[in-house]
């Protein structure tokens, strides 16, 4: 899979980021990394631009209530609603629920392990095949 | 195929999706809408780390500037073990992603037999016809594969630096013959001068009118920078290295044919037998047709 990972925002910790980028394209996805300090706008583009199947958003700032849905909805107002979304970093909790809302499938934290988020991958694969909905412009309810 | 009209159609009319969706369709093998061969492009190549991509980037900064769109095809390698790949070439074409003037696509080479990458000349075919003005392909220029990727482009710019013995290297990889423009990068360094004439003096063994210009930039305060796009418009090929070019192109294709023959395992397994010889091996996969 094309898959676009991405700093939104000013955090500028990206070692998190960094790690994920390798462990997805030793797992044969060709990952496409942005940089640090992107806008919501940016990525958008990027996803857009690069044709990306799915976008891995890291965030360690506590922005991500207001950044992750910003590019969820850049996503389908760009009509790229099969794009599959998934977040990692430090997100507490309480604050997931609304992102699964927003179309998010998946969030990371701290201690997961890179053949976790690579299951995560292939079931989103076999998941798309089967017609079942992945994308952040398709139905949401279901998350990992 | 109807949907490759539709999406060149929708891209014609400037909707990047569509053009994206394009450019995916054909990297993953479809036949281009388009006649073979109708746009132009130019080919940046140089050793790793000596700042490409920023120079493309502070390049694509010069053009917007002046009102002219560009789109960069920046191809990086696949791993051989996993088949993915790490493509962080735009993360360093800091402005990239904001203007409507610049598209940036990241392609992976995806270890095509023979290093070939036939999907190059459909892409810049289909961004030239979407109104792309300046169309560039970076490749890093550190092997016989990458002379191969860049050789699609129409024109190359060579970037080269002074922290290293990098002249030599290229010099070894055979990227100068292909070289129709030269540029050392990382002006600000003490060693940059030293650097350019090094490669002049090794350019100037057989020099003529179609010698390439050496020229310095500063990728990093892009000093020099202006020049080199002013110097771009004026740059010419010659016939010597457009047969170059050609060439390689015509390699690779031979490489993917003689990789992908059905014939190949057999001829292998002669070979290893010794019933065969390496040339009655090239007779008969020739003969195949």
């Amino acid at each position: 899979m094309r898959i676009v990972v991405a700093k939104p925002g000013l955090d500028g910790h990206d070692r998190g980021a960094k790690v994920i980028a390798r462990a997805l394209r030793d797992g044969g996805h060709e990952v496409i990394y942005t940089g640090l300090r992107r806008t919501p706008d940016e990525i958008v583009r990027i996803v857009v631009d690069e044709d990306a199947g799915a976008v891995g958003l890291s965030s360690l700032s506590g922005a991500h209530s207001v950044l992750i849905p910003k590019v969820c909805e850049g996503l389908r107002k760009s009509q790229m609603d099969n794009v599959i979304v998934f977040a990692g970093g430090i997100i507490p909790e309480h604050d997931r629920k609304s992102l699964y809302e927003e179309g998010v499938r998946a969030i990371f934290g701290p201690g997961t392990t890179s053949s976790e988020i690579l299951e995560f991958l292939t079931t989103m694969e076999e998941r798309s095949e089967s017609g079942d909905p992945v994308g952040v412009g398709e139905e949401a309810g279901w998350h990992w | 195929m109807k949907q490759l009209d539709t999406l060149l159609d929708e891209a014609r009319s400037g909707n990047r999706r569509s053009l994206s969706k394009l450019l995916t369709l054909v990297e993953e093998g479809h036949n281009s809408p388009l006649e073979r061969g109708i746009g132009s492009s130019l080919g940046i190549t140089g050793p790793p780390g000596v700042g490409k991509s920023t120079l493309i980037g502070k390049m694509i900064d010069v053009w917007v500037e002046r009102g002219e769109s560009v789109a960069v095809l920046a191809v990086d390698p696949s791993s051989p073990r996993s088949g993915g790949a790490l493509l962080g070439d735009r993360m360093r074409m800091t402005n990239a992603d904001s203007s409507d003037l610049v598209f940036v696509r990241s392609l992976a080479t995806r270890n095509h037999p023979g290093g070939l990458m036939d999907c190059l000349t459909p892409m810049v075919d289909i961004l030239s016809e979407c109104g792309w003005t300046n169309i560039l392909i970076e490749t890093v220029g550190a092997g016989q594969s990458e002379i191969r990727v860049v050789a699609f482009a129409n024109r190359i710019l060579l970037v080269d630096g002074p922290d290293r013995g990098d002249i030599i290297q290229a010099e070894k990889a055979g990227i100068m013959e292909l070289a129709d423009l030269i540029v050392i990068n990382k002006s600000d360094l003490p060693e940059a001068e030293r650097a350019a004439n090094a490669v002049r003096s090794a350019l100037s063994v057989v020099e003529d009118e179609s010698t390439p210009d050496v020229l310095m930039v500063s990728a990093l305060s892009g000093m020099g920078v202006k020049e080199l796009i002013d110097e771009l418009v004026k740059t010419t090929t010659s016939h010597e290295r457009e047969r170059l070019r050609v060439r390689e192109r015509l390699i690779s294709a031979w490489d993917s044919a003689l990789l992908t023959s059905p014939k190949l395992n057999d001829i292998l397994q002669a070979l290893e037998k010794g019933s065969v010889t390496l040339a009655e091996a090239v007779d008969s996969i020739r003969k195949d047709g």
